[in-house]
Parts: C-alpha cells; sequence; structure tokens
C-alpha cells in the first residue's frame, strides 16, 4: 500500500490526537451564572475593581456587540455558539489576593510545571537552572492572570509587565489611552464579545529608548468546563524601544467546544520594534473532530511610528477552528510589517488563517511568508490582504505562501487579496502547493528513517525559514511540537 | 551473502509483471554487474531490494546473509545493511545536506545498535568521507541535492553510502549524467568501499563504468530475469552486439 494511501488509513484508525497537554486541574473556582447581559459584564468589571469609564466602555461594547453577526465568510463549518450557554467568568477561588509566587495556589504551581512553564525565578535567578532560558512569564488560568515573574526586574529596567486587570489598576491613564486604539470595540464579533467580557490578559509597557532585558511570555490555560476564555493583550513600545513577547496556549481534551477569543493589540511608536510570537497548541479535538478549541482571535499591531516594525510569528497546530489574522497598519513613514506562519492541521481541524498588511504611510513595506501544512481530513486556508493607500507612495510588500499536503483527504487553499490604490506600489505574490511523496518518503526511509521521522525531517525543511524567526528558546521545543502534531498522520 | 530465488514481481496496481523467475547469489566481497535493456526490469530489481511501495512479489525470496527481508520495511533493511544509490535522487527543500546526513547516521547505528554518535564524532567522520569524494564540504550546508549538478548528486549518494556503512549496496545507474571525470571520482569512491564483508550489485546500461569498477561476475537482465551470466569480459561482448540476442523472446 503506497505511504500516502496508508496515510489516509492510519488517520482513520489512530487516535490522531497525541495531545500531551489534556490533564485537568481539580481547583475550586468562582464562576458568574451562565449566559450573557449587562449584569454579567458589571459582575466581571466589579470582581476587578475597574474604573467606572472601563465599565462604560464594556457596556458600550456590549450592545454593539447585541446588535452585530457572527461573520460567515471564513472557509470553516461549525455548529451555531449558544452564547447563553456559556460561562463568561472563571477563577481560582484564592486569586483575588496580592500575586507572589508564595501566595499561589500550589496544585496551580504544579500544572504549569507539568507544562513546562518557567514560573520558578528565584531558581532561574540564583542560577540552579541556569540552562533554562530566563524568560519572564505571565500565567493566565481561565479568566484570570495567576502570576507574573520577574516583575520587579523588568521594572529596574522600567519596563512594566503586568496582567491587564493590575494595569487598570495601577496605570489607568496609559490603557485609556491605548486600549481599543488598534481594535476598536466594534471591529468585528468576537472583538466586541471581548471588548464587553474580557477577564484578563497581559500588559506591556516599554518605555523610551527601552531595549526589553528579556524575552516576555504569557502562557494561556483553559480548565474549566463551557467557559470561553476571552483575554486581551496590550503591548506598548515606545520611541525608540525594542521588546519580544511569546504566547503559549493549552487546554484539556474534553468532548465539548471550548470558545476562545482573544484581542491582541501593539503599538509601535516612532523607531520602535515589537517581536511577537505564538505557539498555540489548543486542544484540536479528537479522532472524529469532537471536541476541540474554537479559536476566534482578533490580532493586530499599529505601527504608529515612523521607521517603526511589528513582527508576527505563529505556529498554529492546535484548536478544532482557528480564525485568526494577525495585521499591521503601516500608519508611519518607512514602517515595517512581517508575517511569519506555520500552520499545521490533521484530523478534523479547520484553520482559516492569514494576514492583513495596510499600508498608509509613505516608503512602507511588509513581508509574508505564510506555510501551512494539511494531513488527514484537514482544511487549511491562508487568507490575507496587502492593500496601500492613495498616499502610501513607495510600498512594497513580498508574499510567499506555500501549502504542503499529507495524504489525500485533506485541502489547502489560498485567498489572497491585493489592492494597490497608487502606482508606486510594488507586491509580489508567490504560492506553491506540494505533496509529500511516496518517493521522498522512501529515500529517506532507505537511509534508515522511520516513516514518521522521515515526514517530520521533511516538514521541518518545509516550515525551516519560519522556524528561523522564533525566539532561540523555543526554537527545539517548536520542532517536536510540529513533529507531534503530525503523529498518526503516518504509519 | 545476497541469494534472490526464483523472484517475481508485478506492479501493485496494475496487472503488469516485471520479474519473471529472476535468481541471482551474489556472495560477500563480489561486486556483479547486471546489465540489460531499457525496460528490463533492472530498477525494479533494486527498488524491490530495498522495498519500495508499489510492487507485489507473488512468488520467490530474497535472503541476505540467509535471513528472508520481504517482510522488513525499508529503513528495517537500511538498518541491516541494505543501500540503494538512486538513479535519480530526491530533492529535500530546506534540509541541509549535514542534517541530513547525521539524521540517518544516527538512525541507522540506533537501530543497529551502536552508540549515536557525537556533535563532534559526526563532523570528524563526514569532514574525512567528504574529502576523499572530492565533496566540498560547503556543499553539505546546503539543501539536499536541492539545485545539484548531475555529478554533486551522484558523489552525495556515494558519500551517504560510506556514511551508513552498508554491507549490501546496491547502485542503479549511477553511472547516467555523469562526465568523465566525475565517473572517475564515483568510480574511486565505490571502490575505495569494496571489501570482504560487503557485497556490491552494480546495475548500469554501459560497459563504460565497469572498466572502472571492475566486477567479478556480469548478469545480463532481459525480460525479468537473468538471460546470461559470465565474467567481466561479457560486458565487453554486450557492448559489440547488443541486447538483440537476449530481447527476441521479449518482443
Amino acid at each position: 500500500m503506497p505511504a500516502v494511501q496508508e496515510t489516509v488509513a492510519q488517520v482513520k484508525t489512530i487516535d490522531v490526537d497525541q495531545y500531551k497537554y489534556g490533564f485537568e486541574t481539580d481547583i475550586e473556582m468562582v464562576k458568574a451564572p451562565k449566559g450573557l447581559n449587562e449584569d454579567i459584564v458589571r459582575f466581571i468589571s466589579e470582581k476587578k475593581g475597574e474604573p467606572a469609564w472601563m465599565l462604560e466602555w464594556r457596556l458600550d461594547a456590549y450592545r454593539r456587540w447585541r446588535a452585530m453577526t457572527e461573520p460567515t465568510w471564513a472557509k470553516v463549518e461549525y455548529p451555531k455558539i449558544d452564547f447563553e450557554d456559556l460561562y463568561y467568568y472563571a477563577a481560582p477561588r484564592n486569586s483575588e489576593g496580592p500575586k507572589s509566587l508564595a501566595d499561589v495556589d500550589p496544585e496551580l504551581l504544579k500544572m504549569y510545571e507539568r507544562l513546562g512553564v518557567p514560573l520558578q525565578e528565584q531558581e532561574i535567578l540564583a542560577g540552579v537552572k541556569s540552562d533554562k532560558p530566563r524568560v519572564a512569564v505571565d500565567a493566565v488560568f481561565d479568566s484570570v492572570s495567576v502570576v507574573t515573574t520577574f516583575k520587579d526586574e523588568l521594572a529596574k529596567a522600567g519596563v512594566i509587565f503586568c496582567s491587564i486587570s493590575e494595569a487598570l489598576r495601577e496605570h489607568p491613564e496609559l490603557v485609556k489611552k491605548y486600549l481599543g486604539s488598534v481594535v476598536p470595540q466594534s471591529d468585528n464579533y468576537y472583538a466586541a464579545l471581548n471588548s464587553a467580557v474580557f477577564s484578563d490578559g497581559s500588559f506591556v509597557y516599554v518605555p523610551e529608548g527601552v531595549r526589553c532585558p528579556m524575552e516576555l511570555s504569557t502562557y494561556f490555560r483553559i480548565n474549566e468546563r463551557e467557559t470561553g476564555q476571552f483575554e486581551r493583550t496590550l503591548i506598548i513600545a515606545e520611541k525608540g524601544s525594542y521588546v519580544s513577547y511569546l504566547e503559549g496556549c493549552t487546554a484539556p481534551m474534553r468532548d465539548e467546544n471550548q470558545l476562545h477569543a482573544a484581542v491582541v493589540e501593539l503599538i509601535a511608536l516612532d523607531d520602535a520594534e515589537i517581536k511577537y510570537s505564538t505557539v498555540q497548541n489548543w486542544y484540536p479535538g479528537d479522532k472524529n473532530g469532537k471536541g476541540g478549541i474554537y479559536n476566534f482571535v482578533t490580532k493586530r499591531g499599529d505601527c504608529r511610528g515612523r521607521n517603526s516594525k511589528i513582527s508576527w510569528t505563529q505556529v498554529e497546530t492546535g484548536s478544532a477552528i482557528t480564525w485568526k489574522y494577525p495585521s499591521c497598519i503601516l500608519r508611519g513613514d518607512n514602517s515595517r510589517g512581517e508575517f511569519y506562519s506555520i500552520a499545521v492541521s490533521n484530523g478534523y481541524q479547520q484553520v482559516d488563517s492569514g494576514t492583513k498588511m495596510i499600508h498608509l504611510g509613505k516608503n512602507t513595506s511588509s513581508r509574508i511568508i505564510s506555510k501551512g501544512i494539511a494531513a488527514g481530513f484537514s482544511q487549511n486556508t491562508y487568507r490575507g490582504l496587502v492593500s496601500a493607500h492613495r498616499k502610501a507612495t513607495g510600498a512594497r510588500n513580498f508574499t510567499a505562501c506555500d501549502s504542503l499536503l499529507i495524504g489525500d483527504k485533506c485541502g489547502a487553499h489560498t485567498v489572497p487579496y491585493i489592492e494597490a490604490k497608487n502606482s508606486s506600489a510594488h507586491f509580489e505574490h508567490e504560492a506553491t502547493t506540494s505533496k509529500i511523496s511516496d518517493d521522498m518518503l522512501f529515500y529517506c526511509q532507505q537511509r534508515g528513517l522511520s516513516e514518521e521521522e522521515a515526514v517530520a525531517l521533511v516538514v521541518n525543511g518545509f516550515v525551516r525559514d519560519v522556524l528561523q524567526q522564533l525566539p532561540m528558546e523555543f526554537l527545539a521545543e517548536t520542532q517536536k511540537l510540529i513533529g507531534i502534531s503530525l503523529e498518526g498522520s503516518v504509519g | 551473502m545476497l541469494e534472490i530465488k526464483n523472484l517475481n514481481v508485478k506492479l501493485a496496481d496494475e496487472d503488469k509483471v516485471i520479474l519473471k523467475g529472476l535468481s541471482l547469489t551474489v556472495p560477500k566481497g563480489e561486486v556483479h554487474a547486471i546489465m540489460g535493456p531499457n525496460g528490463s526490469g533492472k530498477s525494479t530489481l533494486a527498488y524491490v531490494l530495498a522495498g519500495r511501495d508499489g510492487y507485489e512479489v507473488t512468488d520467490g525470496d530474497i535472503l541476505w546473509n540467509g535471513d528472508s527481508i520481504l517482510e522488513m520495511e525499508p529503513d528495517e533493511r537500511a538498518a541491516k545493511g541494505v543501500f540503494l544509490a538512486f538513479q535519480y535522487p530526491m530533492e529535500i527543500p530546506g534540509v541541509a545536506g549535514l542534517t541530513f546526513l547525521r539524521t540517518a547516521t544516527n538512525a541507522v547505528r540506533k537501530k543497529r545498535e551502536q552508540a549515536e554518535m557525537t556533535t563532534p564524532e559526526f563532523m570528524k567522520f563526514v569532514k574525512e568521507k567528504a574529502a576523499k569524494l572530492n565533496i566540498d564540504y560547503e556543499m553539505l550546508k546546503r539543501p539536499v541535492n536541492v539545485g545539484f549538478s548531475g555529478g554533486e548528486k551522484k558523489r552525495s549518494e556515494i558519500l551517504q553510502m560510506a556514511m551508513l556503512e552498508p554491507t549490501l549496496c546496491v547502485l542503479d545507474e549511477t553511472d547516467s549524467g555523469l562526465d568523465i571525470d566525475a565517473l572517475k571520482i564515483v568510480s574511486d569512491g565505490v571502490n575505495a568501499l569494496r571489501g570482504p564483508d560487503r557485497a556490491m550489485l552494480v546495475i548500469t546500461h554501459y560497459q563504460r563504468l565497469l572498466n572502472h569498477i571492475v566486477p567479478d561476475k556480469v548478469h545480463v537482465l532481459a525480460d525479468g530475469r537473468i538471460q546470461k551470466t559470465g565474467g567481466k569480459e561479457l560486458a565487453l561482448e554486450l557492448e559489440k552486439s547488443g541486447y538483440a540476442e537476449f530481447t527476441g523472446k521479449a518482443a
């Protein structure tokens, strides 16, 4: 039986889900009642001790959301979501006190240890585990941030890294100035929902001229049943500053679908640079496509200043459905946007992802490198927009979309939109679709690699350009993750 | 010792029969050449030895050192010492030659229950072998076979052969696409690997290669079976008379 035939057979028989992070954590939770109405919005705002303007902002978003309808243009299919049958707030009972490592529920610490998230800053600082990367972590569990590490050290450099709830209490003027300035409340259906009920997320502020001394990272974990996760991330890089940020996500294995609707806003002022990397590993569902996370996320960066730069790198291996388009608004003259993406789909996963590069300033440039890998019965779509405004003279874009198919029951689709409203724009688009051929696998196997090792080798070669964009600390882990995601796609 | 006994092979998806009772024995330490016209089943024999999908063995057996290898996966055969130098080596974009060589070498060593090579050991080993084949070390940083000339591809195959230390080497038309100089380098590389514990099967159209890799025996393959076996002088005869004598029956 040829290998690709076998692939299809294997996907049918083997549980494609080799998901390692599917365990549950038993923690006592505080929840808001099911369903969504103005009282729930008020409840969340009150729980967080937010200022009055924030509650108004949320209620405004909620009312706009009520008037909107779910978008249907993406190439994904799923049963209608009952938004009244979800919990919108869930928090570990003891999480509302002061946040230092000592105060965190030991069960939670154990869970993050199992996930391999480095929260033990003392040990790292003391050099006990010096081989581990030094990364500051904000850990978000269901609706709230449980702990943020290395805060003191970052504060010395003037960098603010905390949960967004804390930022609302400690730095309300900054949040008020920037929140919703990139993704307005009514931007889209899920962004409006998020604006109304977001419960936590990360906040980063890097002052003028500061190069953030370490990688910042947020680790998201959904644990509760029937709970939506709505986090909000806001990163501001002042003039001439630099920050590199990474988010990781996992969830337990459940047979129901869970909703994740996040919003991320990035603002880069003059000569600032933000590098934002995502390793998304939400639970993708089982071999029959049952369960898994619906990942409906709005991510957008605003290159507000001259010579600013925003770079998105994403590795998407999880979620039953991914609907996500990290974008750049290239407002400042000479600003630059980059999007590097690896989207792996297996089983019955559906991915509709890509980017938007909106060229508004003069001599702006952007680069898009997208690698989609589809196996099993999955559908993998790249959807992208590159546009140049009338006044965006000298805009340049280069786009390369490559798709790799494993087996003959999956699909890869590329939907690029290109709009140039001035004649000096220079846009290039390249796209390829290829299959891992039996010949290529046989060649590797003849050299002693098992079929699975052969697929992992070929796929890692295929995504190499993008992997190189990831922070070094996460490279090895990500290569492994891609291998695991494709396990069961061949014999 | 390689023993091929009454091997009958058809295409898995079609009723086309390719090998019709092929029998052949290659003792350790010997180099045998297989010559034959186009479509006689030479490449099929190479693929079936290595375990490629798409062929069905309907009768007969292949024994390597006394054990049948027919039920083994290609990587298990590689671990058991079977190496095929491809006529058309595959390109693997994005995978550097060194990464490929290291992954393969260690995969095979692991299956042979040998210790995996450390980075310094591997680098020393690969530099030594590459130098012998006149392979520029810089070439190994490029993706496997991507943009390689015909000569580079074949030298790279022989380098892989040297690295994996096989005991049964099958060379499928290794001379195709080579100029005289490259032919000499590749042949020297193959000759260097000749040894008392290694059997080689050299598949070729032309006698030319056999001036450089001098075989112990020459077999003529036509119409799916061995039609004639002789010494190295048989290749010279064939060069003069062609294969007409053997293909008459097939037509």
